[in-house]
């Protein structure tokens, strides 16, 4: 046969890609569903850690269901409507107008009795997307934990968000001042926002990083708004 | 087992004829996963995976392949192996598939890969293109992990996600160098290893 014709050399292609296709189609299928488990997984170690729980694989789904009593989903209103917030794509919620966007929120019980309220966030940093999940008190302002993960920000500078170091900043720092919704920003160590708002430090040498973060927070949070302003105003304050 | 000619294939690329220091070869991925060590030692791993594979793939096929379409042949086998690779990892080791995002998609453009399918698979038999394609690997591996062991010590201060350098060198005024992490220090690095190298192998001096 004439290995240097052309029908062999279609013939030739045209096997080979039908064989490849087959093959790579028969391992996406058959390990898709521990992928999907691993991705559950991962997410219930994210939430978790937002309220300052440690978990290794191993123990995630027990000390999930320890932790997280509690889901709910919401309209920007601060209405509760159906589904389950576990399920919720936050990636292409945040992307529809705040009136339409579903909202989920996690409720947990910590330290016996204490409840925290968890919101998922998702946002934009230098080369990739950024998400995290952040933990506030009972009051619906003041945050108790935060955790943050990246695609592929710079290793040692804008990859430094995951970090204790720069997560613990926010612990304590509140969303609401008088009443009134202010976000945390974060901002270039030394300055401060126009509006009172709590801040924390950036990440030197992550400066686009640290802006998509303040973004993040500042989008993912605001459609919360009226939901927890309600929280805020039962305590009084 | 081993002629001297497999002996060559397997041992070669470790040093004196190395496909990063001698050939420049896979420099870009050099570049991109040595800030840390557990990244480059998965990303040689997985390199070594598709390598392997894939030299034994087109060296079995190597007689069937039509002429013109032979680099196309090439890339498709590689890039079927990468995302199989990618898959595995995904399903067995979710954090560190996690942690090398990317990099494990640009495999594919490892000049490395297509040089020795091209230059080595297309002209030998499967078990002398394995060994060549796991002894150009474990040379590319261990320069990476040279890299990345200066890079992560110096610029972070661990190795392997551990602190290495005791908190009371950072009381006395150590700080670690930000500028190891970022990837021009990569290429000095690099640069450093193929003038050492080439002092120690005087035969690899050129005129």
């Amino acid at each position: 046969m004439n290995k240097q014709s052309n029908v062999y050399t279609v013939i030739y292609a045209s096997v080979m890609v039908i064989a490849v296709a087959a093959v790579l189609a028969f391992v996406a299928m058959s390990l898709a569903p521990k992928q999907e488990e691993n991705i559950q997984v991962d997410k219930m170690k994210q939430i978790l850690s937002s309220i300052g729980v440690e978990t290794t694989a191993n123990n995630v789904q027990a000390e999930y269901k320890k932790y997280i009593t509690s889901s709910f989903v919401l309209n920007s209103n601060g209405d509760k409507v159906e589904g389950e917030a576990f399920n919720i794509n936050v990636a292409a919620q945040v992307k529809l107008p705040d009136a339409e966007r579903k909202l989920p929120v996690f409720v947990a019980q910590v330290d016996g009795n204490a409840t925290k309220y968890i919101i998922p966030m998702y946002g934009a940093g230098l080369w990739g997307p950024i998400w995290g999940y952040i933990s506030l008190d009972e009051n619906g302002s003041t945050v108790y934990g935060a955790y943050f993960a990246h695609q592929g920000e710079t290793p040692g500078l804008g990859a430094e968000i995951d970090k204790p170091a720069f997560r613990n900043q926010f612990i304590g720092k509140n969303f609401f001042k008088d009443g009134e919704f202010k976000s945390v920003t974060v901002e270039k160590v030394g300055q401060k926002p126009m509006n009172g708002a709590d801040y924390v430090d950036a990440i030197t040498g992550g400066t686009i990083t640290s802006q998509g973060v303040s973004a993040m927070i500042g989008n993912s949070f605001a459609p919360y708004e009226t939901f927890f302003k309600s929280l805020t105003n039962n305590q009084g304050e | 087992m081993l002629s001297k000619k497999t002996k060559e294939a397997l041992l070669g690329p470790l040093s004196k004829n190395n496909p990063v220091l001698i050939q420049v070869l896979g420099i870009c991925s050099a570049l991109a996963v040595t800030a840390k060590l557990e990244p480059a030692f998965v990303m040689a791993i997985s390199v070594t995976a598709v390598l392997a594979f894939a030299n034994v793939i087109i060296s079995l096929l190597r007689n069937t392949i039509p002429n013109s379409i032979r680099i196309i042949v090439q890339l498709v086998v590689v890039a079927a192996l990468v995302i199989i690779v990618d898959q595995v990892l995904k399903a067995y080791v979710y954090d560190v598939s996690k942690q090398l995002s990317v990099f494990i998609g640009l495999i594919i453009t490892n000049c490395i890969i297509m040089g020795r399918l091209e230059a080595f698979a297309m002209g030998n038999g499967p078990w002398e293109s394995f060994l060549d394609g796991v002894g150009n690997v474990l040379g590319y591996g261990l320069v990476l992990i040279i890299i990345a062991f200066f890079r992560e010590l110096l610029g972070s201060g661990t190795l392997f996600g551990y602190q290495v350098i005791p908190d009371c060198v950072y009381e006395i005024g150590y700080a670690n160098n930000g500028l190891m992490i970022l990837p021009p220090m990569a290429l000095i690095v690099a640069g450093c290893i193929i003038w050492a190298h080439r002092s120690m192998n005087k035969d690899l001096q050129e005129k």
